[in-house]
């Protein structure tokens, strides 16, 4: 209880002087341009750093890793592009022949935004001609490898309870990954599907693990951030909707489509709403994974970006205020970690407890 | 807003990685991890169940022997007691036997004794008995020589037939 205050009243301080922080930070941006004679450096200085524009880099897809970018230099790996279009058919080759949007290659040109887009030959947009890119972009790419890490992690400890059988005492990583797993099992699975937990675990444990790898990984810096892609929490949202559908049961949309117990016409009101709160509760699952990870990817950056912002005013602002800014990124990234691990608990315990919802009429068939 | 907008190859990615994953993960992970998991749990909720079994086992076992013990005891105590009382009434029907032998053997013994005691008077008187005829035939056959050679005589007899 103690602690919990405690936690509490720091991460009100830290967030309130945040607050102040930056009010003062923009009050005095405001002060700067107000005055004639620094008007115009502050304008320079704001078009060599665009904070928002980092940030949406940051935590955008990308068809390339970009590191930095050192006098006009881009320090970057390129990726593979993979775009098929119904008309020319699937090209592959690599972003760096875009040039960073600055050169079409094959046909096609990268947008501002960074979306593929078919040019015709004098480099003018082709509207008659719609590609789909399927490029292998740093999501993507990070994706897999921190999939290949889990697969690696994950069947290698299986494969020690193979060799060592069942009672022989865990020892490595196993000891790491098996209060997880019994978690998963006993909190999760248990405790919301009953007698029936055995035949969701493995689906269970493949969405904590896959959320909770991705969270891991998109936090070291520098990599992309893979889990706050709404196409990426959109993809396990619609799965646990379709495992959530495959677990339903007559009593299930019975209690959608004719509520017992309710008035007529309260009836005729509730059906669309229990009929939309089907849809509703995985698309709360996709938008708060996403949300989460998106908003601790921006503060993180945002802190540091900091700097950079103090920096462009005088650089003893910038100097005097990293320590700072570096001491609230620090703290804000042992919150990321957390957030990592729960957020990936939550998404797998909602689902567990949409699916015990779908499955509790069958249930309670069997005891009464 | 492009950061609400799904990529539609980061959409089929991922959606071929989650699925790919799960099929490997459960077919070389999961299904291994869960039953080893299951499996060391059933046997230590079995090693604990049977240990609970032979511990009441035990308890049950030592009270057999506590009875088994008590009982015993108590056939020792009455052991001892019976042979207690049958050395007691050995030792004492001995004693009664021995005296009754010991009263006989004196009672014979007295009464040998007083057989001969008999015999030897009833010899004495009978050998008295002749003697005093023997005496008193030869008093009679000397009567006639001198009355005090007569005397002589009868004292001198009367000295010889000093009783042995």
């Amino acid at each position: 209880m103690v602690l919990k205050t405690n936690l509490k009243s720091l991460l009100v301080a830290a967030f309130s002087l945040f607050i102040v922080i930056f009010s003062n930070s923009t009050f005095a941006q405001e002060n700067n341009q107000n005055t004639e004679s620094e008007a115009k450096k502050a304008e320079e200085k704001s078009e060599g750093l665009k904070p928002s524009e980092l940030i949406m880099e940051h935590i955008m897809d990308n068809h390339e890793f970009h590191f930095a970018e050192v006098g006009g230099t881009h320090i970057s790996l390129p990726l593979p592009v993979i775009v098929y279009s119904p008309q020319r058919g699937v090209s592959v080759f690599s972003s760096s022949n875009f040039n960073h949007g600055e050169t079409a290659y094959q046909g096609y040109k990268l947008s501002e935004k960074g979306i593929i887009e078919a040019v015709k030959e004098d480099g003018s947009l082709d509207e008659s001609v719609k590609a789909y890119d399927f490029s292998l972009t740093r999501n993507v790419v990070q994706m897999f490898l921190s999939l290949g890490l889990l697969l690696y992690l994950v069947i290698g400890v299986a494969n020690k309870y193979k060799k060592n059988g069942a009672n022989t005492a865990p020892s490595g990583f196993q000891n790491a990954l098996e209060p997880i797993i019994t978690f998963i099992r006993d909190e999760v699975g248990k405790s919301n599907l009953g007698h029936k937990y055995e035949k969701y675990m493995p689906y269970l444990l493949t969405v904590f693990f896959f959320i909770l790898i991705n969270n891991i990984v998109g936090l070291i810096p520098g990599t992309a951030n893979v889990t706050g892609n709404i196409a990426f929490t959109l993809v396990l949202a619609v799965i646990s909707l379709l495992v959530i559908l495959f677990s339903t049961n007559g009593h299930f949309w019975m209690h959608i489509f004719w509520p017992p117990g309710v008035p007529f016409l309260v009836k005729l009101i509730l059906i669309p709403v229990e009929l939309l709160g089907v849809f509703i509760k995985p698309a709360a699952l996709m938008i708060r994974l996403f949300a989460n990870m998106v908003a601790g990817h921006i503060v993180i950056t945002c802190f540091i970006l900091l700097i950079f912002i103090f920096g462009s005013m005088s650089h003893v602002a910038g100097w005097g205020f990293s320590p700072v800014s570096i001491a609230f990124t620090i703290f804000i990234y042992f919150i990321e970690i957390l957030v990592a691990f729960i957020q990936a608990f939550i998404f797998t315990n909602l689902t567990a407890v949409f699916i015990g919802q779908a499955l509790e009429g069958a249930h309670d068939e069997a005891h009464h | 807003m492009e950061l609400l907008q799904p990529g539609l190859g980061l959409l089929v990615w991922t959606l071929i990685a989650f699925i790919v994953v799960f099929f490997i993960l459960k077919k070389y992970a999961w299904t291994s991890i869960l039953t080893a998991l299951k499996e060391r749990e059933t046997g230590i909720a079995d090693a604990i169940s049977s240990a609970e079994k032979v511990k009441l086992e035990m308890a049950s076992l030592k009270n057999e022997n506590e009875a088994l013990m008590n009982h015993a005891r108590e056939e020792r105590a009455v052991m001892i007691k019976e042979a207690k009382f049958a050395s007691d009434k050995m030792i004492s029907e001995a004693k009664d036997k021995a005296k009754a032998e010991y009263d006989r053997i004196i009672a014979e013994a007295q009464q040998a004794i007083n057989q001969q005691k008999n015999a030897a008077l009833t010899d004495v008187k009978n050998q008295v008995g002749a003697l005093v005829i023997e005496v008193s035939e030869k008093i009679l056959r000397r009567e006639l020589a001198n009355k005090s050679e007569q005397e002589s005589y009868i004292k001198q007899l009367a000295e010889t037939v000093k009783l042995n």
